[in-house]
C-alpha cells in the first residue's frame, strides 16, 4: 500500500498496468471492450488478415446502434450501405464468438446506454470502445475512453493498449443547482468555462456536492460530454448511488463476489490530499439552463442571454471563428436566445436518452401540443429496455398525445447516419452532444440543450426558459 | 505500418481553429467497411457545393472553387497547416485515413485533440504541434510565397522553413520509434503475451468479478 494520497485516476491506472516500459508508455489491461458497427469492420479485417483471434472473447460486447432505423424494423434496414455495415458486425461477431445484441433484440440500444444498463460497465474497470463518447462510463468510477479503429484491433488481439498516463484535472461543482437546472446544463456550463480544448491531455474528475447529488443517469450525461471539453476520460467517484445502480444487473457479480467487489469499489475515490495537475471550481448556483448558439459546444450561453457580438471580440482568430459560426447558424449578433425559433426537436442520444431524461421531457410536454412551426419532434429512447420502461410508465402516450414521435432505440438524429436528419437550414433543439457543422445533416443547425429545455422549445416553437415555462 | 522519416513537401493552409472530425470526413462515408478510398470525400461539406454520399460519383458533383484544396496550387500539398484543437470530435480513424488517402502525410497545428493525435500514428501519419506564434508566422510566409514548402525532419524533431529556420517539436519516444521504423504495434505487444497472461492470472484472484459474464 502506498502512503501517498492518490487520485481516483491514479488508483485505476495503477491497477491496470501490465508493463511499464519506463519511457512513459505503459501497456494497460482493458477489462471491457464495447463494439459497434461503424468503427469495427476494418479491425476485424485486420485480425483476419494477420491470422489473429480475439484475446478474450468474454471481454467484448457488441451492438449495432449508429445505422439502425428508428422506425418499424420488421422489414430490416432499407439503405443498402447501412445494411452492409450492420451485416458485417453480425457476421464478425458470429465468426469470432462475440456476444452481440442484434437489431431486434430488446436489449439493443446505444452502446453507451446498454453497457451500464447490463452491468457490463462496473466501477474500477478499464472500458474502451471505438467511440469518443466512451467517456460516459466514467460515471461509474471506471477509466473509460474512446479509441480509433487500429486500437480496436489492438484491444481485440491483445486485451491491452499502449497508453501514456494523462494529467489530472478536478472540476468541482460546489453547492446545489437551482430548480430546472440539470446535469446537461452543468456540463455545458463547464465546457463554456474551460473550452473545447480545456481538457486536452487530461482525465477529468468531476466532484463537488452538485455532482454527488446527481443520479447515475445525470452522472453519465456529465461524463459523456467530457470529450466535448477535450478530455478523453471523465470520472466520478464511486458512492452508494453507484453501487445501488449496479446491483442485480445481468453482468454484475452476485453473492459473495458481489460483497468482495463492493468492498473494493468503496475505495474508488480520490484520497484526501491527492494532488491534481489542475483544478477548476464552479459555483452550482451560478449555472442556468444552457443553450449553444454556435458550431462548437463551447459556444454556449444561459437561455436568458443574447447571441454574442463578434465585433466585441479583440482576438482575430476567435472573432473570425464566431463570425463563421453565426453565418452558418443563421443568427444575428445580440439576438435574444429566447427569440430563436426552431424547426425540429431531437430528444435522444447517448447524452440524454435514459429513463430519467425521458421523464424530464415528458413532464414538460404533458397535456400540451407541439407548436405549429415545429415540423418534427423525435423522441428516441436509448435502448429497448429504456423504451419498455418508459412505455410501462405511459411516457410514450404523453409524447404522442403532444404530437411528438416515439421511436425505436439508436443513435438516430444525433449524427444522422440513418434516415433521421436535418435538411439544409433547419434548426433543431437537440439533447445530443455535438453542434458541429453538418452533424445532424448537411446544412443543419443544432442547438444543444437539456431534455426539459428541448421539450419546452418543442411546445413553444422557440427556446424558452424551462424554469418559467408553465 | 508505413514509416515516416523526413519529408519536404508543399503546404496547404486550412486557416481555422477546431477543425472537427465531422468536417474532415462526414458521417455518411463512415458506412464504408473499407480502410481506403476516403480521400475523395475529405472535407466534403467544404469542398463540394452539393451533398454527397458513398454511392454518388464524385465526378458528378460540383466542387466549391473557393475551398483551398480545390485550388490547383495546393492539390499536391502533402502537409496541412491549421490552428488549435485540430481533429476534435469523434474517435473516427477515418479522419486520418481520409487525410492520408488524399495525399497528406502530416498536419502542423498549434494543438490536437487527443484521440485524433493518437490515431494518426497508426497510419504512419504525423501530427506536429508548434506554438501558436510559430503557426501564425508559417501562415504569413505561406500566404506570401506561392509553392511554399516545409521540411519535417522526424529523427531530429524539427520543422525547417525554406529560409532555414528550424522549429523543434515534441513527440514521445515510443511513437517516434514506431513511426521511423514502421513497426506493427500489435506484433510488438504480443511479444509481451506472457506478461499479459500473468497479469490476468493475478487479476482473476484479486478481482474475480471482472471475469464473470452471464452465460
Ligand atoms: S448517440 Fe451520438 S454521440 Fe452517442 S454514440 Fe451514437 S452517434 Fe455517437
Amino acid at each position: 500500500m502506498s502512503a501517498t494520497p492518490r487520485t481516483l485516476y491514479d488508483k485505476i491506472w495503477d491497477e491496470h498496468v501490465v508493463r511499464d516500459s519506463g519511457d512513459g508508455a505503459c501497456l494497460i489491461y482493458i477489462d471491457r471492450h464495447l463494439v459497434h458497427e461503424v468503427t469495427s469492420p476494418q479491425a476485424f479485417d485486420g485480425l483476419r488478415l494477420n491470422g489473429r483471434k480475439p484475446w478474450s472473447i468474454a471481454a467484448n460486447l457488441a451492438v449495432a446502434d449508429h445505422n439502425v432505423p428508428t422506425t418499424d424494423r420488421a422489414g430490416g434496414i432499407t439503405d443498402p450501405i447501412s445494411r452492409t455495415q450492420v451485416d458485417a458486425l453480425d457476421s464478425n461477431c458470429a465468426e469470432f464468438g462475440i456476444t452481440e445484441f442484434r437489431m431486434n433484440d430488446r436489449r439493443q440500444g446505444i452502446v453507451h446506454v446498454i453497457g451500464p444498463e447490463q452491468g457490463a460497465t462496473l466501477p474500477g474497470m478499464t472500458v474502451v470502445c471505438g467511440d469518443s463518447h466512451t467517456s460516459t462510463h466514467g460515471a461509474f468510477g471506471a477509466l473509460a475512453f474512446g479509441i480509433g479503429t487500429s486500437e480496436v484491433e489492438h484491444v481485440l488481439a491483445t486485451q491491452t493498449l499502449v497508453a501514456k498516463k494523462s494529467r489530472t484535472l478536478r472540476i468541482v461543482v460546489r453547492g446545489q443547482v437551482g430548480p430546472g437546472v440539470t446535469a446537461k446544463d452543468i456540463v455545458l456550463a463547464i465546457i463554456g468555462r474551460i473550452g473545447t480544448a480545456g481538457g486536452t491531455g487530461y482525465a477529468i474528475e468531476f466532484a463537488g456536492e452538485a455532482i454527488a447529488a446527481l443520479s447515475m443517469e445525470g452522472r453519465m450525461t456529465v461524463c459523456n460530454m467530457a470529450i466535448e471539453g477535450g478530455a478523453r476520460a471523465g470520472l466520478i467517484a464511486v458512492d452508494q448511488t453507484t453501487i445501488d445502480y449496479c446491483k442485480g444487473r445481468p453482468y454484475a457479480p452476485k453473492g459473495e463476489t458481489w460483497d468482495r467487489a463492493v468492498a473494493h469499489w468503496r475505495t474508488l475515490h480520490s484520497d484526501d490530499g491527492a494532488v491534481f495537475d489542475s483544478e477548476v471550481v464552479i459555483d452550482a448556483q451560478s449555472i442556468q439552463p444552457q443553450v449553444t448558439w454556435g458550431t462548437s459546444p463551447e459556444m454556449v450561453l444561459p437561455v436568458t442571454a443574447s447571441v454574442p457580438d463578434p465585433a466585441s471580440v479583440g482576438d482575430a482568430v476567435k472573432r473570425s471563428g464566431m463570425e463563421k459560426a453565426l453565418a452558418y447558424m443563421g443568427l444575428q449578433p445580440n439576438q435574444p436566445i429566447e427569440s430563436i425559433a426552431i424547426d425540429k426537436v431531437f430528444i435522444g442520444s447517448c447524452t440524454n436518452s435514459r429513463i430519467e431524461d425521458l421523464r424530464a421531457a415528458a413532464s414538460v410536454v404533458r397535456g400540451k401540443r407541439k407548436a405549429a412551426n415545429v415540423k418534427l419532434a423525435l423522441v428516441v429512447p436509448g435502448s429497448g429496455l429504456v423504451k419498455a420502461q418508459a412505455e410501462s410508465e405511459g411516457l410514450d402516450r404523453i409524447f404522442t398525445d403532444a404530437g411528438f414521435e416515439w421511436r425505436e432505440p439508436g443513435c438516430s438524429m444525433c449524427l444522422a447516419m440513418n434516415a433521421d436528419r436535418l435538411e439544409p437550414g433547419e434548426r433543431c433543439a437537440s439533447t445530443s452532444n455535438r453542434n458541429f457543422e453538418g452533424r445532424q445533416g448537411q446544412g443543419g443547425r443544432t442547438h444543444l440543450v437539456s431534455p426539459a429545455m428541448a421539450a419546452a422549445a418543442g411546445i413553444a416553437g422557440h427556446f424558452v426558459d424551462v424554469r418559467s415555462f408553465v | 505500418m508505413r514509416a515516416f522519416t523526413t519529408l519536404t513537401a508543399k503546404v496547404a493552409p486550412l486557416d481555422r481553429p477546431n477543425v472537427d472530425t465531422d468536417a474532415i470526413i462526414p458521417k455518411q462515408y463512415l458506412k464504408s467497411i473499407k480502410r481506403t478510398g476516403f480521400g475523395q470525400f475529405l472535407f466534403d461539406d467544404w469542398r463540394y457545393l452539393d451533398a454527397g454520399d458513398l454511392d454518388i460519383p464524385v465526378a458528378s458533383r460540383r466542387p466549391n472553387p473557393d475551398f483551398v484544396l480545390n485550388q490547383p496550387a495546393y492539390r499536391d500539398a502533402q502537409i496541412l497547416l491549421s490552428r488549435e484543437n485540430f481533429g476534435c470530435g469523434s474517435s473516427r480513424e477515418h479522419a486520418v485515413w481520409a487525410l492520408d488517402d488524399f495525399g497528406f502525410r502530416a498536419v502542423i497545428a498549434s494543438s490536437f485533440a487527443d484521440i485524433f493525435y493518437n490515431n494518426s500514428f497508426k497510419t504512419g501519419f504525423l501530427p506536429v504541434a508548434l506554438t501558436a506564434d510559430v503557426i501564425e508566422t508559417l501562415f504569413r510566409e505561406l500566404a506570401a510565397n506561392p509553392g511554399y514548402t516545409l521540411t519535417i525532419d522526424l529523427p531530429a524533431q524539427r520543422v525547417i522553413t525554406p529560409g532555414g529556420l528550424a522549429h523543434a517539436f515534441d513527440i514521445d519516444a515510443f511513437r517516434k520509434d514506431c513511426l521511423i521504423r514502421g513497426l506493427d504495434e500489435i506484433g510488438l505487444t504480443l511479444q509481451h503475451a506472457d506478461a499479459i497472461r500473468a497479469y490476468e492470472a493475478r487479476r482473476r484472484e484479486q478481482a474475480p468479478w471482472l471475469f464473470t459474464n452471464p452465460v
